[in-house]
């Protein structure tokens, strides 16, 4: 063993220098050429600035609410509830996130609350949630804004993402630009 | 067809039809052909070994190979456990977080170096951005370490008769420069196009829509994330992972990243077969793994897809699939898929939260680290499914009554009781010590997330994902005690460096012996019936020595939801 150490050290610093430095210097660089010279997508609104790709907590009636959060949609941590299917305290938080729905928002048939409103994301700041969600708040909406309930569904027609490419993956929905776009129009 | 399924299948055949290119030139680099990257890294490795004083055309023996291994992960280990606990005192820590506790560094460093990554800290408030640099090191020379180990072996199969099995260091730095580096950066640029941060300043502060302030991270992630993947080390930059939308912002990340993890584990089994002259036996042992992975992915996919049968009779639009702890971004489809790509080949890193996945979700991550050997981590797959090949060909000799042989050589005594204890090392790692800590409720119960057999799922995976060196978790787990990080951390260290000395002893011992050409009498390798063979060996082995434990978390949970 004692005849490898001095080459396993200098194989060691050498290679830090390759992988520890050069390369993630490399990519630095790259950044440069990246959205926001890789410090994260942004988009500004009235002058405040907001990560596009970080979920908000959207809570108030007159603005189209986010998913539950594990973290509170504070960006210093991350991470999801944990919770096991079967549990019961978990179940029965679900439910209190649909009564608490169906108060805020009369009319609306229980059968049309989407899954991903009454449940946590993985990272707790996911950005998006589903068309369906969007769609089942539209009349709580309307009602507090003074505003025709075709135009929401049309502004949220035209907030939708498509799959990737058209045929990979999920169609969804960035809640803060709805949001943003919401207020935008009932200026 | 469903746009979510349409994904999965597509970055499952693109990923196979990159392997076998790859597969060849990985082949040709070791075999020190000529490839199309020479011109930048022969000069570049050649000036490494002279400054570091390493002749790299001395060949070493199987037993050399193993101190070299040793030396230089022991080497690392001290260096990590220096860095991790004197973070505070260290420059790039914008954020000012904490040093580590010695025994949370313990099992950082470990955990790093044994190419697991399991995280008892948050990436945003236990680490600097030095340690994480440090960490992103580690993430590419222990699969480096991996990649060569399986060299090794593959060495020792494509000589007739020697002792001589190629230089350790070599088969190290080329893994780095050659296979890793290039395939890093390719990575990176796309993440970054995506909007996943590269930067060296600390959080940011920003005040949402509704008016409420928060707190954003960022740091070097789109270095870091690429040979987290393509290393599958797993470990990931944040709390959350790949779930984390600044670490995979998007759908074609998700396809990207899981392309990275998938690609090399793939390619070394064609590499293997190029390398050995026989393309055939490398098709087996694809197949082998194929099978296993669809019979584990496909019901996976299928359950979270069906959702959560308590919320739906609830009442509301369950439509969507099982979203606790998942992203819309990907939907439930890509999160199964992930889950189980995550867990056959031990990444370990997640793009969904594996603690709220269905009960018999669980049981398909659980039984993919417990089996191990379905694809595998870079080089520890192939090193994994080598200890099967030769339990296969033992039993399958004793079946026809012949002299068992593999490659042209005679497996004996010796190498047949390495094989054994490699074998059930792994159960006996997990058992035991989940059993541990299941009686001593202080230590295990009191730190779960969830109550009954959820709980003890919770357990059981932890010590699963230690000993397959995976890294995922039930994460519900409060994981950060000096009970889970001492015991896991040993766990962590045998189930990383028994099953690489074993199969490197096996492949040595056998390397030496005298070559039997093959006749009439020769159990073939390379076919179907071998393949099933292999297969049964796995599932008696792997699968049914679990089977009880996994019958009091997950299956009964299970049926405790009817």
């Amino acid at each position: 063993m004692k005849k490898h150490i001095l080459p396993a050290f200098k194989l060691t610093l050498f290679s830090i220098l390759l992988l520890a430095i050069i390369y993630p210097f490399v990519v630095w660089s790259m950044a440069r050429l990246a959205p926001n010279n890789g410090k994260g997508k942004v988009l500004t609104y009235n002058g405040v600035k907001h990560y596009t790709n970080i979920g908000q907590s959207f809570t108030d009636d007159k603005y189209f609410w986010s998913r539950p959060s594990a973290v509170d949609y504070n960006a210093a941590g991350s991470g999801g509830s944990n919770k096991g299917p079967s549990n019961d305290e978990y179940l029965a938080t679900v439910h209190t996130r649909i009564d608490n729905f169906l108060i805020h928002n009369p009319g609306v048939k229980k059968s049309d609350i989407p899954v991903d409103l009454i449940t946590a994301s993985g990272s707790g700041l996911d950005p998006n949630f589903s068309i369906q969600a969007a769609k089942v708040q539209v009349e709580r909406i309307a009602k507090i804004r003074n505003l025709e309930a075709n135009k929401l569904f049309h502004l949220i027609e035209q907030n939708i993402e498509k799959p990737l490419w058209g045929i990979f993956g999920p169609e969804k929905i960035n809640v803060l630009k709805l949001n943003i776009e919401l207020d935008k129009m009932s200026q | 067809m469903n746009t979510e399924i349409l994904g999965i299948i597509v970055m499952f055949g693109f990923t196979l039809l990159l392997a076998i290119p790859l597969g060849k030139y990985i082949s040709k680099v070791y075999v020190g052909d000529k490839t199309i990257l020479d011109f930048i890294f022969n000069p570049l490795e050649r000036f490494i070994f002279k400054v570091s004083g390493i002749n790299a055309k001395h060949e070493m023996t199987w037993k050399e190979h193993i101190a070299a291994l040793l030396t230089i992960n022991l080497l690392w280990f001290l260096m990590s456990m220096a860095i991790l606990m004197h973070m505070e005192y260290l420059p790039l820590n914008p954020d000012g977080n904490p040093n580590m506790s010695a025994d949370l560094a313990f099992n950082t460093s470990i955990s790093f170096l044994v190419n697991c990554n399991l995280q008892h800290y948050s990436g945003e408030t236990g680490i600097s951005y030095l340690g994480q640099v440090w960490l992103m090191f580690l993430q590419f020379v222990t699969a480096g370490i991996g990649i060569a180990s399986a060299t090794v072996i593959f060495k020792a199969f494509r000589e007739k008769t020697t002792t001589q099995l190629g230089n350790f260091y070599n088969y190290f730095l080329k893994s780095c420069t050659r296979i890793l580096l290039p395939i890093s950066l390719l990575i990176a640029a796309v993440l970054l196009l995506e909007g996943t941060p590269m930067t060296f300043e600390g959080k940011d502060k920003i005040v949402s829509q509704e008016g409420t302030e928060v707190e954003v991270s960022r740091g070097p992630v789109a270095a870091f994330v690429p040979i987290k993947h393509v290393g599958t080390n797993g470990g990931g930059f944040f709390g959350a992972n790949s779930a984390h939308p600044l670490e995979n912002p998007s759908y074609l990340t998700n396809m990207t990243e899981m392309f990275a993890q998938f690609i090399i584990p793939m390619a070394m089994i064609f590499a293997f077969g190029f390398f050995i002259r026989k393309k055939k036996f490398a098709w087996m042992m694809f197949s082998v793994m194929t099978i296993g992975f669809l019979l584990l992915s496909v019901p996976t996919i299928l359950m979270e897809m069906n959702g959560n049968p308590a919320i739906t009779q609830m009442g509301i639009d369950n439509s969507l699939g099982a979203m606790e702890g998942k992203e819309i971004r990907f939907g439930a489809a890509a999160s199964g898929f992930w889950s189980i790509v995550t867990t056959v080949i031990s990444t370990g890193s997640i793009n969904s939260m594996h603690d709220s996945a269905m009960p018999l979700s669980g049981l398909t991550q659980m039984i993919a680290m417990m089996t191990n050997a379905f694809y595998g981590g870079v080089g520890a797959g192939v090193l994994n499914f080598f200890v099967f090949i030769i339990l296969a060909v033992f039993i399958s000799g004793l079946m026809v009554g012949r002299t068992p042989e593999f490659m042209g050589k005679k497996i004996e005594a010796r190498e047949m009781k390495i094989a054994m204890i490699i074998a059930l090392t792994h159960p006996l790692l997990i058992l035991v010590s989940t059993a541990l800590a299941t009686s001593f409720p202080q230590y295990g119960a009191s730190t779960l997330n969830n109550p009954s057999f959820h709980g003890f799922s919770e357990i059981l995976y932890e010590y699963t994902s230690s000993a397959a060196n995976n890294g995922s978790g039930f994460e519900g787990l409060g994981d950060n005690t000096a009970w889970w990080n001492i015991t896991t951390g040993f766990v962590l260290l045998l189930g990383r460096f028994l099953p690489i000395i074993g199969p490197i002893a096996i492949a040595g011992l056998l390397a030496q012996k005298k070559f039997i050409p093959e006749g009439e009498g020769t159990l073939r390798t390379d076919t179907s019936t071998f393949g099933l063979m292999v297969f049964a060996v796995i599932a008696i082995i792997a699968a049914l020595a679990f089977f009880p434990a996994l019958a009091l978390g997950p299956i009964a949970e299970y049926f405790s939801m009817k």
